[in-house]
């Protein structure tokens, strides 16, 4: 399988007295068709890998590829544009907009494609449809259970089809049913061909991964699927 | 591999701002009003002076024929005598469509009564006048009737508009006499304000016989009305000096009331400048009202910024669409400012009977000065949004 995400001895340090090393020297490389969880404690530097991995952030040296093509010297609309055309995200808190309906969240993001208003609509409501919300195209977040909202969100992540999903505790606000199925959504996509990278603190979410990498100080200290 | 860049289309970013202005109806409403206010203000004081210019233009333009011929004042400051032979010279210039005598009644009084003591008569002057005053200055009554060829040798009077106030005349039942110059004079009708000869609105009008017979007047006018063709305003006002009085034509004053009434205009218009300037005040205080919800609502939506830059905008996709609910909103305003503007100066038209006229030049200006407004009001704004770590913006949810 191909590498998607290829993180190369890449550091992160907070300026400040003193200055914040959040990642030091981490290496992580992703395939595609992958379910990889990155696990540890609250300030380990999982989120900020995942904010690194997903361009959010420029690392402070290192080098980040994302299918295949080195972002590191990219401008931030170049950047934007790996988002927009590669990767997908899922956060905890779903960020939805709650006066768009679930079809115009999940479509929101191809319009920086610069895709017309009618094949986002065709595309969102073919995304939700994948999720299991081919009833709820109309609904607003608000009239949603958590399940459904972060179904809608990981429509969102995946309806431009990108190489990598990336995921930040996208069960933290759920209860189990719902985060068995969110897991199983994930997995799912996995087994499509899409990349998926979920940053949890959950240790049965990450039971179900079939990749574990835990980090703790910044560091990468276990990876049950390191590059061959 | 090519490198990928995002792109919005323009009906998107326009999209984005209606979306982002109808998630707050309330607040986008009232922050558009502090625009409206200052937009409705200006557009209300240019639509008001150029609905005033176009009745005056239409009043000057009934107007600009009509020419007074008058002799000056004498030593005593009371008008002087034009020759008895000026009004027939006069008619026989061929341009000249009609002409009309007045003949000023040095010291005459008007009282209600003879009970009123002669230092109360207000003013009112006597002037002698012709049949035809009427239709040369375009004059007309509000009550009973003029002067005419019978009534002019009889004490009949008729009231200028002004000085039958005065009187505290409002109508004429027969019978209704004033006191005038030592004896009864029975008033016959009272007249509508003439707001091109001012003059007549403060007089009590009465026959050139009578007056010749009863007030000692010796037939001389003291002042000519006549109306030209329009064309020939100009070669008629120049003869006039000479055919109204041949032996002193330095002494005959010849004037257009018109340019009075267009020196006018002008003194009114001063205002103008005054309260567009409040209505300028009033745009900078909603354009700043502007800003300051932007920012708001840039402090309110990082969670909204940083899931956008994660779908994929460039920091200046951010910025624009703010800068575009920001001017969304001034538009909002500038529409509204401009709706009441109109409808300020239709009511005000209304209400003064005038031409209701808006200039499309008012229009275009408040709707751009709103648009200004709000895209100075939303660049701060913009900004700061575009400028927000995506990482950093998604942290705080």
């Amino acid at each position: 399988m191909t590498t998607v995400l290829e993180i190369r001895d890449v550091s992160k340090t907070y300026p400040g007295s003193p200055p914040v090393t959040a990642l030091c020297s981490v290496n992580v490389s992703v395939r595609a068709a992958e379910l990889a969880a990155v696990v540890g404690s609250s300030g380990s530097g999982k989120t900020t890998l995942l904010h690194v991995a997903g361009t959010l952030e420029r690392p402070s040296s290192g080098s980040v590829k994302v299918s295949g093509q080195e972002v590191s010297e990219f401008s931030d609309l170049e950047l934007s544009g790996v988002r927009a055309h590669r990767l997908g995200f899922v956060f905890q808190a779903f960020h939805l907009i709650d006066h768009l309906d679930a079809v115009q969240n999940v479509a929101l993001g191809l319009a920086y494609r610069g895709m017309p208003a009618r094949d986002r609509r065709a595309a969102a409501a073919q995304a939700l449809d994948r999720v299991g919300l081919s009833r709820r195209l109309r609904h607003r977040p608000p009239q949603m259970s958590g399940g459904e909202r972060q179904r809608v969100a990981i429509a969102r992540a995946v309806v431009g089809r990108p190489a990598v999903v990336l995921a930040d505790e996208p069960t933290g606000n759920l209860d189990s049913a719902a985060s068995a199925e969110i897991i199983a959504l994930l997995a799912g996509l996995a087994a499509d061909g899409t990349a998926v990278v979920v940053v949890t603190h959950d240790q049965v979410v990450a039971a179900a991964m079939d990749r574990r990498i835990v980090m703790r100080d910044g560091r990468v200290v276990t990876d049950t699927g390191g590059p061959a | 591999m090519s490198r990928l860049k995002p792109r919005l289309r323009a009906g998107d970013v326009l999209l984005g701002g209606l979306l982002g202005l109808r998630a707050r109806k309330v607040r986008a409403g009232l922050s558009a009003l502090g625009i409206a206010l200052g937009i409705a203000a200006g557009v209300a004081v240019l639509g008001i002076s150029a609905s005033s210019k176009a009745n005056l233009l239409a009043q000057l333009g009934a107007e600009s024929n009509l020419i007074t011929v008058s002799a000056g004042q004498g030593l005593d400051g009371t008008p002087a005598s034009l020759p008895l032979t000026a009004e027939s010279m006069i008619a026989q210039i061929p341009p000249v469509e009609s002409v009309t005598a007045i003949g000023y009644v040095p010291g005459a009084t008007v009282l209600r009564t003879a009970a009123v003591p002669a230092i109360d008569s207000g003013g009112i002057s006597v002037l002698a006048a012709q049949p035809g005053l009427l239709s040369t200055l375009g004059a007309s009554l509000a009550r009973g009737e003029f002067l005419s060829a019978a009534t002019v040798r009889y004490p009949a009077v008729v009231l200028g508009a002004v000085a039958a106030q005065t009187l505290g005349i409002d109508r004429v039942p027969p019978g209704t006499q004033v006191y005038l110059d030592g004896r009864y004079f029975t008033v016959i009708g009272i007249l509508r304000p003439v707001p091109i000869a001012p003059e007549i609105d403060e007089a009590a009008l009465v026959g050139f016989p009578v007056a010749g017979s009863l007030l000692g007047l010796g037939g001389h006018p003291t002042e000519l009305y006549l109306r030209a063709i329009p064309e020939q305003v100009q070669p008629v006002v120049s003869v006039l000096s000479f055919t109204a009085n041949p032996a002193e034509p330095e002494a005959v004053q010849v004037s257009r009331p018109s340019s009075i009434l267009a020196a006018r205009a002008a003194a009114r218009s001063a205002y103008t400048g005054l309260f567009l300037g409040l209505g300028a005040v009033a745009v900078l205080v909603g354009g700043v009202g502007i800003a300051n919800i932007m920012v708001i609502s840039v402090l309110e939506r990082r969670a909204e910024i940083g899931l956008r830059r994660s779908l994929g905008a460039a920091r200046r996709h951010v910025g624009t669409q703010f800068l575009t609910e920001s001017v969304m909103l001034s538009a909002l305003g500038g529409i509204l400012g401009v709706l009441l503007g109109a409808a300020a100066t239709a009511g005000y038209a209304i209400a003064s009977q005038e031409p209701a006229v808006l200039p499309g030049a008012a229009v275009a200006a408040g709707f751009g000065v709103a648009l200004g407004a709000g895209a100075l009001a939303g660049v701060y704004p913009a900004v700061r949004a575009a400028r927000l770590a995506p990482a950093e913006a998604l942290r705080s949810s």
